[in-house]
């Protein structure tokens, strides 16, 4: 493996840019640069002068990288797209992943694939991670929603917690819905008759 | 019809330019024929291009340069895309900061208004600031492949700016415009609606041209689909190109307007004030701090003057940019494929034949507001007539 290359990394998510970073720093490349902040962002990149950019696909900053395919006199070094016109497989699997890859002209394809390789696998457990979260922050705010509405239907209609809590979930199989659901429109419904 | 709803995702950009395609969905006219469209909103052209491009997108609003660079294989992997409906015609407009407005006032040898006058005095300001060694101007665009690009690059080379040497030009995203603006990356820049409103609402900029003003009809964003996806799904297309002709109608009603920049206003749509996207749709701006408004009806034309219905003379015209600028060489196979990109068959056979030009549009297609007419099978005679190029 060719460790010598220089890699930026341009991710406006510090977490997302620190486990990439991370990673091919285990992988033995020690040249890896990040790039949070993408005002100017193509004077960095020529500062820095990399021979390899990988960025993030919600990163509206994209399109400035794709300047720098043109062979004109503010580009010191033209990049390409890391493309093969074979090989569709691997922009499928990066954009899936939410990254795309920016090589110096002129490098190796098979340089770079296992930087690819691992910039998309860390991009999809950091999704993964992501997911996790937002599922456990849901589970959380539902929880939350469920208790109130307990507390309310308890106190309104004289019952007890595992009574309340039979209600809804009668009320949300009748209805269709989930729990989470009909708590919140009960929580909604005393709120507007406070 | 068929029975089963066929399910689309089609890609934007959130811009003014997309209403025809926002509308399509929003107000139901693709599902009355059948389509269940997502509409997934994005952040790049480099994004749209790619989803497009490897099939997450079965369609997109996409910007005409991008569509024909895709077909040609130009900087890019080579995938055809075809454009069956024109979502816009014209909408952008070149923004410069005050202290710039001031130094082309002060160089003008008469009305600033007129694009002759205007480049001209950039040309002074550009040999001024050289003369006394100062930084080159930059302008902002959206895309190496963007009319954007191309606009700006027509506009200044016609006053004897050079684009490559004389002056800096970057790509930014729309977004980031007004902010570069702001804090003086840049010193201009040419996009579309509603960026150059907000810059002029925010009084760091002046709105010195529509496009309108350069180029009367200027092709601008186009509903773009894979020529294999089309060839595969004809049925599916005209229902698609239907829709949008609906939509388009629908927009241009200005009875409908009030509407339409609500729908639009939705942050996850084009995401600004219903006003700002009213003054566009009416060509109605505001150019400068003080609220001087400027009205030019062709300021953004999206369904009138028959601007829906592709016209090869623009795709030739946009290659045409391409080659001048040393983005593509110039051959008769490439120019074919332009051309190729915009399919006025594809329109005539979803809504029906009808290519009688509009009285008052230009004989040429395209309508500059200086050099020959444009001859979309004479590419080398339209680069003869330009002192700079790269071509």
């Amino acid at each position: 493996m060719d460790t010598s290359l220089k890699i930026v990394i341009v991710d406006e998510s510090p977490i997302r840019a620190a486990i990439l970073e991370g990673g091919l720093r285990e992988a033995g490349f020690t040249q890896v640069v990040r790039i949070e902040e993408t005002t100017n962002l193509l004077a960095r990149i020529y500062a820095l002068d990399p021979d390899v950019i990988l960025i993030d696909l919600e990163n509206p900053s994209r399109d400035v990288l794709e300047q720098m395919f043109q062979v004109s006199r503010i580009v010191k070094r033209p990049i390409a797209m890391f493309v093969d016109q074979s090989d569709t497989a691997s922009i499928q699997a990066s954009v899936d992943a939410g990254v795309s890859a920016y090589i110096v002209d002129g490098l190796k394809k098979e340089r770079v694939k296992n930087i690819l390789d691992l910039c998309i696998s860390r991009f999809n457990a950091f999704a993964r991670l992501q997911d996790e979260l937002d599922r456990t922050k849901t589970a959380l705010e539902e929880r939350k929603v469920i208790d109130r509405a307990k507390g309310i239907l308890m106190k309104a209609k004289n019952l007890t917690e595992e009574e309340a809590y039979t209600l809804l979930r009668r009320t949300a199989m009748n209805e269709k819905k989930k729990i989470a659901e009909i708590a919140q429109s009960v929580v909604t419904a005393a709120e507007m008759l406070k | 019809m068929s029975g089963s709803d066929s399910q689309l995702r089609i890609g934007f950009i959130p811009l003014a330019d997309a209403t025809a395609l926002i509308i399509a969905v929003d107000k139901g006219f693709t599902a009355a024929e059948g389509l269940d469209v997502e509409l997934v909103r994005e952040v790049s052209w480099s994004n749209v291009r790619d989803k497009l491009n490897i099939g997450l997108f079965d369609a997109a609003h996409l910007i005409a340069p991008v569509a024909i660079a895709s077909s040609l294989g130009i900087g890019h992997v080579k995938v055809p895309i075809v454009a069956p409906f024109g979502l816009g015609v014209n909408g952008n407009a070149i923004t410069v900061s005050p202290p710039v407005h001031a130094a082309i006032a002060a160089a003008a040898d008469g009305d600033i208004g007129n694009p002759m006058v205007s480049a001209r005095a950039l040309a002074g300001v550009v040999a001024e600031r050289k003369a006394k060694g100062q930084e080159p101007l930059t302008f902002g665009m959206t895309f190496p492949f963007s009319t954007h690009n191309y606009h700006l690059r027509f506009w200044m080379a016609a006053g004897g700016v050079d684009p490559d040497e004389d002056v800096r030009l970057v790509v930014l995203p729309p977004p980031y415009m007004v902010e570069s603006l702001a804090n003086r990356h840049v010193d201009g820049f040419c996009v579309g609606a509603p960026w150059n409103s907000v810059a002029v609402d925010l009084g760091i900029g002046y709105i010195l041209h529509f496009v309108s003003e350069i180029l009367s009809r200027a092709a601008e964003k186009v509903l773009g689909v894979r020529q294999r996806w089309a060839e595969e799904n004809p049925d599916v297309v005209k229902r698609l190109v239907r829709a949008h002709g609906r939509a388009a109608a629908f927009v241009e009603d200005s009875a409908n307007r009030d509407e339409v920049s609500a729908i639009l206003a939705a942050p996850n749509r084009i995401g600004v004030a219903a006003e700002v996207i009213r003054r566009t749709l009416d060509g109605r701006l505001k150019v400068a701090p003080d609220g001087t408004v400027r009205t030019d009806e062709r300021y953004l034309l999206i369904g009138r003057a028959g601007v829906a219905r592709p016209d090869p003379a623009q795709a030739a015209w946009l290659y045409a940019q391409m080659v001048r600028w040393g983005q593509a060489p110039l051959a008769p196979d490439l120019l074919a494929a332009a051309k190729a990109v915009f399919r006025p068959d594809l329109y005539d056979a979803a809504i029906g034949r009808n290519d009688a030009k509009t009285a008052g549009e230009p004989d040429d297609g395209i309508g500059a507001f200086t050099g020959p007419a444009f001859d979309p099978n004479d590419i080398a005679a339209h680069l003869a007539a330009w002192r700079i190029r790269r071509r």
